[in-house]
């Protein structure tokens, strides 16, 4: 049976793929941003996963105003990095795992989520950045570490899916997910946000104690972020802030009682609050560790070494 | 045919890219789409007023475009990550794009990031509703020890009560 295992939340600024392309990661205030992943990309190296669904949104790459679908699942054998005007990315080519995404699909749409079914689609920075993040910088000839099924969300016209709507999502994709037959190990992205807006008068708007609150929230309290109308996404935490919503996807997919591993926040990265979280399920039947307490800083860090230890022992 | 007023209007310096508006700025957000394209980008650049003919634009869109005014295409229907291709094209970056619509400087702006980006405080709404949203007031209360709970509920009650 297929499992998902863990989820990563984590923002998706274009900035931060313009900097690892060009070579800035060492200039102080890229050096800021990337140093927050490094223990990001040893859980992902400890981790090994199977598979890695990514929610993400696209912006004006694969879809302009023509077509505008609320989930857009990806259910192709590769996905090609967009041309988002600079040409492509210098990442490699996304590998899909079509069987499992094809059966995710035909799962959900009977739990009545009607997805969209993406059997060609290219990829921009709204989910190759948040895979360097976690996976490191990797040579375009190279190979991504894992299998990956992209799950495009509309949150660029106005409505995006609600947040309830997308928790509802992800514990129906956990469901998809655990009824495929062969033993796969699976993590689950939300990306984009955390606070930004970057239209109008009001743009360069950051609200960290409303990031800091939702990153609170999100391992025991999902249900009440659920219940966040969008209007206060909007007012809070700007207009493009409305992206936070696919971070829920990602924590429906979860289990009710997660483990915070590691969490990391900074400002700016460009426009954009930067936000990154791992949550991990609690290991089920037997050998459960005796509840950690969740410690700040550097303790919390030896914690999710020590886990990932205990995991892999 | 006047905007229907929506609840999301209330927030200032801010055009929610909502059903209406994609409707209505379906030619920008094309005529920007299209930018995506080498010889498209040149022709746009050779005659910018005859290439803007090819597509279904009002005479205020046009004018909004040829002059570059970031805030007037949004107001009009265009997309921030549509908009942001027309900028391009002109060779500027996001944070010029972001300093123009914000009236700032570049440098401006910039500095503004640094120091942590533009607040909230005061930037919630037109009409005066500045209380912080009942999520994150909830949310202060719910931090405070165990012993506070059944007071944190009562006073996002009051809260609450006091909005309506």
């Amino acid at each position: 049976m297929a499992k998902i295992i863990a989820g990563i939340g984590s923002s998706h600024v274009p900035a931060i793929g313009a900097a690892l392309d060009n070579g800035k990661t060492e200039e102080p205030y890229w050096k800021r941003v990337f140093s927050g992943f490094e223990k990001s990309q040893q859980w992902m190296r400890d981790t090994k996963p199977d598979v890695a669904i990514v929610v993400y949104n696209d912006h004006a790459s694969a879809f302009s105003v023509e077509i505008i679908p609320t989930f857009a699942l990806g259910c192709a054998a590769e996905f090609p990095p967009a041309d988002e005007g600079w040409g492509p990315r210098p990442v490699p080519v996304v590998k899909g795992h079509p069987a499992l995404a094809s059966h995710i699909a035909q799962s959900v749409i009977l739990d009545e989520f009607d997805l969209t079914i993406c059997n060609k689609m290219e990829v921009d920075h709204g989910m190759t950045v948040p895979m360097n993040l976690l996976f490191g910088k990797i040579d375009k000839d190279s190979h991504w570490p894992c299998p990956v099924i992209p799950l495009a969300v509309n949150v660029v016209m106005y409505p995006p899916p609600t947040g309830h709507r997308c928790y509802m999502l992800g514990k129906a994709i956990r469901k998809a997910v655990e009824s495929y037959p062969d033993d796969l190990r699976v993590v689950i992205f939300g990306t984009g946000g955390l606070s930004h807006q970057i239209s109008g008068p009001r743009a360069g708007l950051i609200n960290s104690k409303w990031d800091k609150t939702f990153l609170d929230n999100l391992s025991k309290n999902p249900q009440k972020l659920a219940k966040i109308p969008h209007v206060d996404y909007m007012r809070e935490a700007g207009a493009e802030g409305i992206e936070m919503v696919m971070w829920l996807i990602m924590r429906g997919a979860l289990d009710d009682k997660v483990d915070e591993v590691y969490r990391f926040y900074t400002v700016p990265a460009s426009n954009t609050a930067v936000g990154h979280i791992i949550l991990e399920n609690h290991r089920r039947g037997g050998k459960t560790p005796a509840r950690r307490k969740p410690a700040a800083g550097k303790l919390k860090h030896a914690a999710a070494r020590a886990k990932i230890q205990r995991v892999r022992g | 045919m006047a905007r229907k007023e929506q609840p999301y209007d209330d927030i200032p310096g801010t055009f929610v890219f909502d059903a209406e508006r994609s409707r209505q700025g379906f030619g920008i957000n094309m005529f920007c789409m299209s930018l995506m394209k080498e010889e498209n980008r040149r022709a746009f650049k050779a005659n910018e007023a005859e290439y803007l003919k090819k597509f279904k634009l009002t005479p205020e869109q046009t004018e909004a475009i040829l002059k570059r005014d970031y805030n007037r295409m949004l107001e009009l229907g265009g997309n921030i990550y549509f908009t942001a291709k027309l900028g391009a094209t002109d060779g500027h970056s996001f944070q010029h794009l972001a300093a123009v619509m914000t009236g700032n400087s570049q440098e401006g702006y910039a500095k503004m990031m640094l120091a942590g980006g533009r607040s909230v405080e005061g930037n919630r709404s037109r009409s005066g509703k500045n209380a912080p949203s009942r999520f994150l007031a909830g949310a202060a209360a719910a931090t405070k020890p165990a012993a506070a709970k059944p007071k944190a509920k009562s006073k996002s009650k009051s809260k609450s009560a006091k909005r309506k």
